[in-house]
This record gives C-alpha cells, structure tokens and sequence, in this order.
C-alpha cells in the first residue's frame, strides 16, 4: 500500500497533466503563430495568463487549503516576480534600442554614455536618469531570474519569520498580510521606489532581441506557462503526499497537536509560506511578459482577495480544485470586464456587466461558501459517488482554519 | 528508583488567581502514577506547565539524567526531549488515516527537510501494524479517524503517544466518556505502557485510578495534598474533606 509509486497513489495528476497537455496543444494548434488562426493571439496570451494565474492559485492552495494560513498577500510575491523579469526585459530592450540609434554617431559612445542613455530612456518618466541601486543587476538575465525566486522567498522568509514566531494566526494574519501587499504597493507607486512608480515597467512582451512576431512569442509563452504549472502542480503534489503532507494538515485542524508531537509548528509554516512565495514569484515572471506591464497596482489588498475567491469557488484543499477555481473566474471575469458581454437593459436601468460584474461574483463567493464549500471541485465526488460525512456538525480541527465539516469527502 | 521528572516550586497566576501554588513532587523512570484532585485543583495547568503551554512565575521543572530545565523551552522541544501528552478530548487529525496519524507520531527525525524527504522504511510500517494492534486498531489502519468511535480515538491517541516513544507519558482523563469494556483496555495499555517509561494519569473517576493500582498523588489548591497508595490517600481525613468528602 504505501510503497506505490507516488502517482500512482495520486491518479488525479495524471488527469490533470494529460488535461493540460491536451489544452497546450489545442490552443497551439488553433493559434495564429502556429496553426490555423482560430484564436486571436491577444487570446492566447489571455490563455497564457490565465495559466499563470492557476500556477498562483496553487501556490495559495498550498497556503490556505492545506496549511490552514488565510494569506491574503501572495499577488505581492506574485508582482515581485513580474517586477524582477521586468527589470531585465526593460534594460536589455532600451540598450539595443539606445546602442542602434547611438551607432549612427560619428564618435562611438563610451559604455557609460550608452548607461547613461538607457538611464534616461527608462527613468525619464519619473524625473530622472540615475540607474537606483536595485537596478544594478538588471544587465543579467541570470540574476534577475534568481531574484524572481529569491526576492519574492526573502520577504516571505522575513515576513512568515516575524509573523510566525510571535504566534499570529487565523484573521491577524491574514490583516497583516494584506498590510503586507498594501505597504508595498504603496511603496511601489512612488516616484522615487526605483521602478518608475505608478508608471510601473512596461513595453514587456517584446522580448530583447527576439524577432519572432507575436504571434509566436505568444505561443512560447503559453508553452512555458504551461510547463511551469504542470511542474509547479507536481511539486505541490508532491509537497501534500506522504509525511510532510501529513503535518502541514495536521497544523491546519490542530496545530497544537502538532506541537505536543515535537514538530516545530513555526518552521513548517515558514517553509511553505516561503515555498508558494517563490511559486507565486515564478507565476508573476511568466504573467507579466504576456500582459506586458506590470504597475504597483497590480499588487494592490484586493488582487490577493480575488485569488482567496478563487480558490473558495474552486474548492479549498484540493489542487485541481484551484486550477479550476483560478481558470474560470478569471476567463469569466475577462469576459464581463472586457465589454463582450451584452448588457442587460432594464429599461429604468441597464446592468452593465462591466460594474455589475463585481458583485456577481461577490455573490457566487457568498453562495459558494454557505450552499457548496466544497467548491467547484466538489462536483468530482459526486462523480467518484464518494459518500459526504456527517459528523454532526463537527469540524475536522479546533483551528480556525481548520477543514469544516462541508468540506470533508 | 531514580528520578525522571522533578517539578520543584512551580507557582503560576491567571489574573490574580493563583491556579499553582509551590507545586513540587517527583516522578521516577517507569512508574505509574495518577494524580486526582477536585476541578480547578491545578492539574490540568500542571501538565500545561511540564510540556510548555504555560510559563510559571517560578519554580523549575527538572528533566532527565541531564537535569535540564523544561521551563521557557517550547513545545516541540519538550515533546522531542521525550515528554508525549495525551489531551482530555481525544485529539487525532481526523482528517487523516490511522495509517497517517501513527506515521506522523513515529519516533522520526522532525525537522521540516528530513520529514519532506522521508521514505517509511520497512521498520516503520512494521512498528506502525503492530501499534495498531497494540491499541486495536489493526482493521482500522486505512480509515479516516475522524469515522472512529469515541474510545478508538482515544486509543489512538494512546497509540500515537507510544509511536513517539516517549521517556514520560501524560494522560489526561484517558477514560472519559469510555465504556466499561474501553475501560478496561484503556487500563492494560496504559499499565503496559508504564513498564517500559513513566505514565502519569490525570483522572477524576476513583474506580479507574483503583484499576490502575498505582501510587497516587492528590492535588488542591494547586498544591500536593496527599501522596501514597489509593487507600492510603482515601483514608485521610484531609483528602475526604476537599474531595472524596463532597
């Protein structure tokens, strides 16, 4: 029983890779870079995003479902990792751009004047032309892929370390880390926060010295966002099976429990606020690209409620559940925000979905959480015909996060 | 019989109230002990204070060969330092299988890199079968705990107490809401247990302390009123007074 392999004793990430598998190839087939032009690109990239987006919610599903932490600040780490790929991207296309025009000149320019000039092609907008010292690694892409990870894992390192230690949980927690992501965000619109305040990064999806047309990158980056949430689904798989799986829901449902066993409640909850910061970051490098601009807007309190409503209407505690939750909330919300939907003329007031959008989905959040807890995702144990407990009205733990009843399979 | 535990002094205060008074008493390797006491004598604050919920205003709590102080370590340490403590409800993961739950309590390493990376290995499963049938429980393996009756909880807890192998075994009320037959398997195993490390039992129910035929220590008033056999303490007017009396 327990020496199976690890998918065997998970058959579900079969289906879902295969899914995903199946969806890249459609969407590469119908596309207009590689196929017959049934997709626009501009909805290929909303695709694309869209996947980077279930990578994000994974990571929260991580956090929430399984580890009982309500964080409500993952899209800071989110915007962190579009901000650290942006910086390269914005360098390296200003340099070629700036070395082309200044290779016209009589007198080649001195590797200072050419940093110089990317200094004031990109800084211009905020009054100034100094590169700030957070900049000094925007030259390599290496780097800057290692920030993508390491900067979004450092503050939730520090944060998780402070926030943890002192023991805050449960509603606190979540307040504090949308202070978090409101702070930073704030932080980020200023002019002088070295990356162009609320102008933010921009000119993202052309990638430097790529001549490809959109059309193509557009599919790269579908590939890419694909790969990174097939292996970041594996690795959460992973992270949830076997005996460390078994803790971190332990300290969900009863984390003093896990205390009196001797396992330092503390540092699991560090580790994996940390782990889904860097999934997060990694999703957010993969976003950007495709949306093009990221701005402190992005990261501001409400995006990271929007990815707790996410992962509630896809059902809590179960990966695919997620990836579901994030795919179609967020492809629905495209639609009634983008101005595709018809409105619906009341005659003494016409709904627009573009506000009335909003509340819909305010009120399938309320719905979802009293009516079906489970989420979308609970329509797969209807299916499997797996019996609901009754335990009497009894949660599963006395922690506030703990799985509720509702919830249980 | 060489001591495993000294509680030396301990007084704690809750907002004025003075739940522990001067506590001291010791208990040695592999021994069975039961301590009784009316509500609010300080007996459930003691065990908060020997695995490290509650800070005392004073006093020391002495451990091991090593005399190492428990007092302002944390839980986790404590629990790794050999203390396992079983709650008054029975607390399982119930979202978990019993197969999950005793893994979880294996003497293992605890850190969060070696439990991500770990495999069970043939010893650990074998260890976590004969657990099972250790607390009956050897059919119940694959079940979510959460399904189990009330005793089969407690049981596991019991048996996740043992798979953590500790050195002193704190049992809060193991017999409560139990069946008379539960009863009397909760009595075997715990009297078991006691002859390989040290169990101490907290319990209101006379006829059970009487089963386990132990030493016996009553609390009041946060502080160690008698100490001796069952019937040695019954017979004392003073205890008759405070509990056995009303």
């Amino acid at each position: 029983m327990k020496n199976r392999s690890f998918i065997a004793r998970n058959p579900s990430i079969l289906v879902f890779l295969a899914c995903l598998g199946i969806f890249t190839l459609a969407v590469t087939i119908a596309s207009e870079g590689f196929g017959l032009g049934l997709i626009s690109t501009s909805f290929v990239k909303t695709l694309g995003k869209t996947l980077c987006l279930c990578l994000v919610a994974v990571a929260m599903d991580l956090i929430w479902g399984y580890c009982g932490i309500l964080s409500l600040g993952h899209f800071a780490f989110f915007g962190l990792g579009g901000y650290m790929i942006g910086m390269w991207l914005m360098y390296e296309r200003t340099r070629l751009i700036v070395t082309e025009s200044m290779a016209a000149q009589e007198i080649p320019p001195t590797p200072q004047e050419v940093v110089d000039a990317i200094g004031t092609q990109i800084f211009g907008v905020v009054g100034s032309s100094e590169f700030p010292l957070i900049w000094s690694f925007a030259h390599s892409l290496t780097v800057q892929l290692i920030l993508v990870v390491a900067v979004p894992g450092l503050l939730a390192l520090v944060f998780g370390w402070l926030a943890f230690r002192s023991r805050v949980a449960g509603v606190y927690l979540s307040i504090l880390t949308q202070a978090m992501t409101l702070a930073l965000a704030l932080y980020l619109f200023q002019n002088d926060s070295g990356l162009r305040g609320n102008n933010g990064l921009s000119g993202l999806q052309n990638l430097p010295g790529v001549t490809a047309s959109q059309d193509v990158v557009s599919i790269w980056f579908l590939w890419a966002s694909a790969l990174a949430l097939a292996l970041g689904y594996l690795l959460s798989a992973w992270v949830v099976s076997g005996k460390f799986g078994s803790v971190i829901r332990g300290i969900r449902d009863n984390e003093a429990r896990v205390r009196f066993l001797g396992y330092s409640v503390e540092t699991y909850k560090l580790a994996m606020f940390t782990l889904t910061a860097c999934i997060a970051g990694i999703a957010g490098a993969l976003y950007y690209p495709q949306a093009g601009i990221i701005n402190p807007a992005e990261i501001a309190p409400i995006a990271s409620i929007y990815l707790a409503v996410w992962v509630a209407i896809g059902g809590r505690g179960r990966l695919y559940g997620a990836v579901i939750g994030a795919a179609l909330v967020s492809l629905v919300s495209t639609y009634f925000t983008g101005g595709q939907a018809p409105d619906i003329p009341l005659g003494f007031y016409t709904i627009s979905w573009v506000d009335w959008w909003t509340v819909l989905l305010g009120l399938t959040f309320v719905l979802v959480t009293l009516f079906a807890p489970k989420g979308i995702g609970g329509l797969f144990d209807l299916v499997a015909q797996r019996a609901a407990p009754d335990r009497h009205g009894a949660d599963y733990g006395p922690d506030k996060g703990a799985k509720r009843e509702e919830e249980g399979q | 019989m060489s001591t495993l535990l000294e509680v030396n002094g301990i007084s704690v205060t809750f907002d004025g109230y003075k739940a522990i008074r001067n506590l001291s008493f010791n208990i040695g390797e592999a021994e069975l002990r039961a301590i009784i006491g009316p509500n609010g004598a300080g007996k459930t604050t003691f065990m908060d204070i020997v695995t490290g919920k509650t800070k005392p205003d004073e006093g020391k709590v002495i451990w091991g060969e090593m005399s190492r102080n428990l007092v302002g370590m944390n839980e986790a340490r404590i629990a790794q330092a050999g203390i396992g403590r079983k709650f008054q409800k029975p607390t399982v993961f119930e979202d978990q299988s019993v197969r999950e739950n005793l893994t979880m309590a294996l003497q293992n390493k605890r850190g969060w890199s070696s439990v991500l990376f770990w495999k069970p290995s043939k010893a650990d499963q074998n260890r976590v079968v004969e657990l099972a049938a250790e607390i009956g429980l050897a059919d119940e393996l694959e079940r979510t705990s959460g399904e189990l009756s009330h005793g089969q909880k407690q049981w596991l807890e019991i048996g996740m107490l043992l798979a953590q192998e500790p050195r002193l075994l704190l049992v809060d009320e193991p017999a409560a809401g139990m069946t008379l037959a539960e009863r009397e398997h909760t009595t075997d195993i715990l009297k078991e247990a006691a002859k390989t490390r040290a169990v101490v039992v907290v319990e209101h129910d006379m006829e059970f302390v009487r089963r386990l035929e132990c030493k016996v220590t009553v609390l009041h008033e946060g502080s160690v009123l008698a100490e001796g056999s069952l019937d040695h303490v019954t017979s004392n007017p003073e205890v008759i007074e405070v509990y056995l009396g009303r």
